[in-house]
């Protein structure tokens, strides 16, 4: 005795008749087919870069300086190839980007990641418990978003300047760096979670689970939490964009990674001193690499996130 | 209502103190400042006398309250590198990039919300799409590269404009402008236009999604079931319906402007703030990273406020309770 | 074209309307041969289930349909030209001057932030030729029309600062701006309370006649049908079924479908030992008057004979049950205002007792505090005065026990279950938690039997809740309520989200489970018939007070209370002649 009207099903389906609108969309549109290739291409790219590129450009042993300032395409000594060119301490522009792309992708995780183990959590605890530790969670976030994430970073970043000393300092450029990019952008990641537990809370699946006497603790995490997932996931494709640009603008203002270990800002900046005397090839092709990066995470995630927008549905 | 206000104005001068908590703890432990002011030869007698002329010997609440009092009054410390008074320093750089972003949130404004209402009413049509990629290039694009780029094409390949500093400037009253002069608005062009970007993309895609939003309600379904012209339906009753959040989104947009100024005047040399800070943070000189700290933070804060009142304004659902 | 037509034409005309919607899975034909007319001065009134089409034919004729769905096939006529094929400005110019709608939900289909004036104003000066000063007065008539005091006052107020049955009001005076000849409503009264719909009808009807408009009144409300339309459509997945004079569809119904439709509608006069379900799931190709029949248990429509208060043990006992809320604003709100601490006392001072293995019912409409006294017996809220006394133990002082014994269902639904667990794991899950199964296996075996028992298949407990429609996933709550073996069932609006139909069945299923099991069910609903059907004992709560209680038939044949005897009265019945 069912009441459900069945609609016989066509026999083979592409994802253009999923059931699932995210694969829906994504069978729709070019665009992001093209970026989620692009991304796929840049993930293959830093996993293999030490085998990619055939120079190591953290190595200054490695560097031939004879080989400096060498335009794209051209060989130079010892059979070296250098693809994109050779900047001026002789390193090869092709090798520097591999490696630097692989710095920020890391920066870029690795930041999502300690900013989603801070907010989520705090999000879950505000949202559900509300009371005081909601207020002071909620002020603590005003307070912090008075100021912009780069400004927040720079902050950090200036302190730790201040307090490490020089010789410290380079080895933990690439820490304090996720760490001032991750303590600057998990108010985002608290404040939608806060929200949306304090939607769930309300709904009956929740007193249900109370009536039975479930702790807080397996409610937050076995039922809501899982009802989180999309928003999450939307914010942290969007923030890991976020943080690859913030990343690549410290490192662009000189207070980044440094040139000994160079993500692509550092490259940049370094590229920028030699726009006016020709060496057009030291800044190029670090910036087509940065902007194909950040397009490709911010189509992706845009397109996600109306994917996963249940009212679009 | 007046609650309200009270409630605001509690809260902002709460996040003021705050700040300046950090503000002076920074201020105090970070480096020494007997040695960065008088060099690393000073004599023992002259980092103590120095230390008591600048009251660290006193205990550290009273150095806290102490630090408050003179930043009330205006005396924000001496910058180790320029040597100079920290107020001095700032007042003067001020201008260039209080006008700097000026130019750039106007633009962003008035361009951003004409391109969203457009983008969302005519979503279909092929300039829409164009716009809407164009405005996600926007949005990945760090400011630096957008700045390196129209300097590249704009002073190095067509020669148009100068690729840095503000040009001629006329001194009025205390104030020194660059848009009095011909080769003032002629610098100011692509820093505003790099400084604006990435906001004006951020406002259009708002505005957008807002209103493609409000246009979904139901209170628009029933102005149709009734009659209402299309054009009373989207500027009147969504437009009206879009802004409103809009208006608070934007109101703090223009906050971060002050803040990124920092990248478009290293980009540019821009002689502003900006610059002042970047330099402060490489060369730790640690009164001026306090002082821009609260600087930043009474600014966030007034505009906060401005914008909540405004919104009261606007919004009739908050007015009477 | 039937010739010498000394008749004008009817207001509507609907021949052989079609809608089809383009889905990614093809064309889906979503009404199909509708057709039907309304002449001036009379109300139709739409009536079908939820997928009936209704709505969607209201639509149509306005032609507003979403896209990606269109009008495939059929005309439609107003006043005897065809308007189906108006695009644009052409139709524009007679939605509003010529066809009024009025909405089923007043709260979102009023701009927050305009004036009620000017949504008035504007909707006139569209339509008609008249200046600021002259549309304000026509605006101010229209507003004492739909009986709102204090017009002036209004007019100047914002949507928010009106009740829900008030701006149900205004969006009447909105439909009536420009003069219509034809009415369309869709559910127009779902949202409100029982008293509120029972004004809103009334208004509703009288303005139609004063005016002499043609009305089509949809909704899936009987009662309100009876109450206020001349003739009836009834509409059964996309067609229509049958078309004629209320009171002969409603007493002596041509098709198998619409008979048990209405036998299905439990009566606020009547009780009978179980309602008739009519079987719904055959195809949609198949010919719709022969998908409908009554199920194998035909109309054992035999009122149940009240039988004497069988004196059974007391299992619940409630004690002067109170719950306080504050409502004050903050300290610094009040300080500026000078106003005191605000509380409000949700319920007051409210006791009875329930016998094991009856049914009581609570019933009240919103705001009466009914659905905070269950959560205060389901042990969710804690009281701030009086006893919860559950077999003699204290509610809240013996959790554990308790939590096996008591269990509850939810009014939706739709968030109840939670949508990302397996049907299996949410009926396990009281299992788990409890301690009361050994191991997955006989966690398994358990799950199986809680779905038979509920009428569902074992291979159910692999799926997910949104593939099932809200009557399952009811009873996937309900089985999820038995798993633990419980004697004691809160039940708060089960059936308030689901057709007539589907109603049906879970009442009847929930009076079987009551035979089988002997439960003990506490049932909270705002829906007299229902409380009449299932009930033995009930209390009728008003602002947090019981105001009347006792025998379930007693209490209803003769309500002493003078709230009660306003509820009976409001209650849209089937049997009215109006």
């Amino acid at each position: 005795m069912s009441d459900v009207i069945h609609h016989p099903a066509p026999a083979r389906r592409g994802w253009r008749q999923s059931d699932s609108p995210v694969k829906r969309a994504f069978a729709r549109s070019r665009t992001v087919q093209v970026a989620s290739a692009v991304l796929l291409l840049i993930v293959l790219a830093t996993l293999l870069a030490p085998w990619l590129a055939w120079q190591n450009p953290f190595d200054s042993a490695s560097l031939e300086l004879n080989d400096a300032f060498l335009p794209p395409w051209s060989e130079g000594g010892h059979g070296a190839f250098y693809a994109l060119g050779a900047d001026d301490q002789g390193r090869d522009v092709a090798s520097a980007i591999l490696y630097g792309l692989r710095m920020s992708v890391l920066v870029g995780v690795s930041a999502v990641l300690l900013s989603l183990c801070i907010g989520v959590p705090l999000g879950l605890v505000a949202g559900y418990a509300g009371g005081w530790f909601d207020t002071l969670l909620m002020r603590l976030a005003d307070v912090q978003l008075t100021f912009p994430v780069i400004l927040v970073a720079m902050l950090i970043l200036g302190i730790v300047r201040g307090v490490v000393p020089e010789g410290v300092r380079e080895q933990v450029a690439v820490l304090v760096i996720i760490l001032a990019i991750a303590l600057s952008d998990w108010v985002q990641y608290a404040r939608t979670v806060r929200g949306a537990v304090m939607v769930e809370k309300q709904k009956d699946y929740v007193l249900a689970a109370q009536l039975i006497g479930r702790s807080r603790s397996a409610i937050l995490g076995r039922h809501i939490l899982p009802n989180l997932l999309a928003p999450i996931l939307v914010i942290a494709a969007i923030s890991f964009a976020h943080a690859i640009v913030a990343e690549s603008t410290l490192s662009y203002l000189g207070v980044g990674l440094p040139p000994t270990q160079p993500s692509l800002g550092t490259l940049i900046r370094i590229g920028q001193s030699f726009l006016f005397s020709g060496e057009w090839w030291i800044l190029l092709f670090p910036s087509l690499v940065l902007l194909a990066l950040a397009l490709s995470v911010n189509l992706v995630g845009d397109w996600l996130r109306d994917a996963l927008n249940p009212k679009l549905q | 209502m007046l609650a309200y206000l009270l409630r605001r104005l509690g809260q902002s001068a709460l996040v003021l103190v705050a700040v300046s908590l950090i503000a002076f703890m920074v201020f105090r432990h970070i480096g020494d400042p007997t040695i960065s002011l008088l060099g690393e030869d000073a004599t023992l007698e002259e980092r103590a006398a120095l230390n008591s002329e600048l009251g660290f010997d006193k205990p550290v609440p009273l150095q806290y309250l102490n630090y408050v009092g003179k930043v009330v009054q205006g005396d924000l410390g001496i910058s180790y590198r320029l040597k100079r008074p920290v107020s001095e320093v700032i007042t003067e750089r001020l201008p260039a990039t209080l006008e700097l972003a000026l130019i750039a949130s106007l633009g962003a404004l008035g361009i951003g919300v004409v391109l969203g209402v457009y983008t969302a009413l005519r979503s279909e049509g092929w300039l829409s799409r164009w716009v809407m990629t164009v405005s996600l290039v926007g949005v990945s694009l760090p400011t630096f590269l957008i700045g390196i780029g129209l300097i590249y094409l704009f002073a190095v390949e067509l020669r148009w404009l100068p690729s840095f500093g503000r040009g001629t400037t006329v001194k009025v009253g205390g104030w020194e402008t660059g848009l009095l002069t011909a080769s003032g608005w002629s610098a100011i062009i692509l820093p505003a236009i790099t400084l604006g970007f990435y906001n004006m993309t951020l406002i259009m895609r708002l505005v957008r999604a807002e209103m493609l939003e409000v246009l979904r309600s139901d209170y628009i379904r029933f102005g149709r079931a009734r009659g209402l012209r299309e054009k009373d339906l989207y500027f009147g009753h969504a437009l009206r319906n879009t802004l409103i959040p809009v208006i608070t989104i934007a109101g703090l947009q223009i906050g971060t402007l002050i803040a990124f100024s920092i990248v478009t005047e290293t980009v540019f040399q821009w002689p502003g703030v900006g610059l002042l800070f970047i330099s402060s943070i490489q060369g730790v000189d640690v009164p001026l990273i306090a002082a821009y700290l609260m600087f930043i933070a009474l600014l966030y804060v007034v505009i906060n406020l401005l914008v909540d009142f405004l919104y009261l304004a606007v919004d009739p659902r908050l007015r009477r309770r | 074209m039937s010739p010498s037509d000394t008749q004008p034409p009817p207001v509507l005309r609907v021949r052989d309307l079609g809608v089809t919607f383009d889905t990614y899975r093809g064309p889906v034909q979503v009404l199909s041969d509708v057709s039907f007319e309304i002449a001036a001065g009379e109300i139709l009134g739409v009536v079908g289930e939820s997928g009936a089409g209704k709505s969607m034919t209201g639509a149509a004729v306005i032609g507003l349909i979403d896209p990606p769905g269109r009008i495939s096939s059929g005309t439609v006529e107003l006043n005897g030209k065809r308007i189906d094929g108006l695009r644009g400005e052409a139709m524009r110019r007679i939605r509003g001057r010529r066809i009024g709608s009025i909405f089923q939900d007043p709260l979102t289909s009023l701009n927050p932030v305009y004036t009620v004036g000017r949504h008035l104003v504007e909707t006139i000066r569209t339509h008609l030729p008249l200046n600021e000063a002259q549309a304000r007065a026509r605006a101010l008539e229209l507003l004492e029309e739909v009986e709102i005091p204090e017009a002036r006052v209004r007019l100047g107020q914002y949507p928010h600062q009106f009740s829900g049955g008030m701006r149900q009001r205004v969006a009447i005076a909105l439909a009536l701006c420009a003069e219509p000849q034809l009415i369309i409503a869709d559910e127009p009264t779902t949202a409100l309370d029982v008293s509120v719909q029972a004004q809103i009808i009334a208004l509703l009807r009288r303005v139609c006649r004063e005016r002499k408009a043609a009305a089509m009144l949809i909704t899936h409300d009987m009662g309100v049908i009876a109450e206020t339309a001349d003739r009836v459509m009834v509409m059964y997945q996309g067609r229509v079924l049958e078309t004629g004079p209320v009171r002969e569809v409603l007493d002596r119904p041509a098709e198998p479908y619409t008979r048990v439709l209405m036998a299905a509608i439990p009566s606020v006069h009547q009780r009978l030992a179980r309602l008739p379900v009519p079987e719904i799931g055959a195809p949609a190709t198949a010919t719709a008057t022969a998908t409908a029949t009554a199920t194998a248990a035909p109309v054992r429509a035999e009122p149940v004979p009240h039988a004497a208060a069988a004196e059974g043990k007391t299992l619940l006992e409630v004690r002067d049950l109170g719950k306080e809320f504050d409502l004050s604003l903050g300290w610094l709100e009040r300080l500026v205002s000078h106003q005191p601490r605000r509380t409000l006392q949700a319920v007051d001072g409210v006791s009875f007792k329930i016998r094991q293995g009856s049914t009581f019912g609570l019933v009240g409409e919103s705001g009466s505090g009914k659905s905070t006294v269950a959560r205060m017996v389901a042990g969710l809220t804690l009281p701030t005065r009086g006893q919860v006394l559950f077999d003699g133990l204290d509610r809240f002082q013996t959790q554990t026990d308790l939590r096996r014994r008591i269990q509850m269902i939810f009014q939706d639904p739709y968030a109840s279950l939670n949508p990302r667990w397996t049907v299996a794991s949410l009926i396990a899950e009281p299992l788990e938690v409890l301690g009361l199964s050994r191991d997955p296996n006989e966690t398994a075996e358990r799950v199986a039997q809680a779905l038979r028992r509920v009428r569902m298949t074992p291979d159910d407990a692999r799926k997910y809740p949104h593939q099932f429609s809200g009557g399952q996933r009811q009873r996937i709550a309900i089985a999820r309520a038995l798993a633990s073996q419980p004697e004691f069932i809160i039940c708060d609006e089960p059936t308030s989200a689901l057709d007539v139909s589907v109603q049906a069945q879970v009442l009847n299923l929930m009076r079987d489970l009551q035979d089988e099991f002997g439960l003990t069910y506490l049932l909270i609903s705002h829906n007299l018939a229902v409380i009449r059907h299932m009930c033995d004992d009930i209390g009728v709560m008003q602002r947090g007070r019981l105001v009347e209680a006792g025998d379930a038939q007693e209490v209803l044949d003769a309500p002493q209370h003078a709230y009660t005897r306003a509820l009976m009265a409001a209650v849209p019945d089937i049997r009215h002649v109006h």
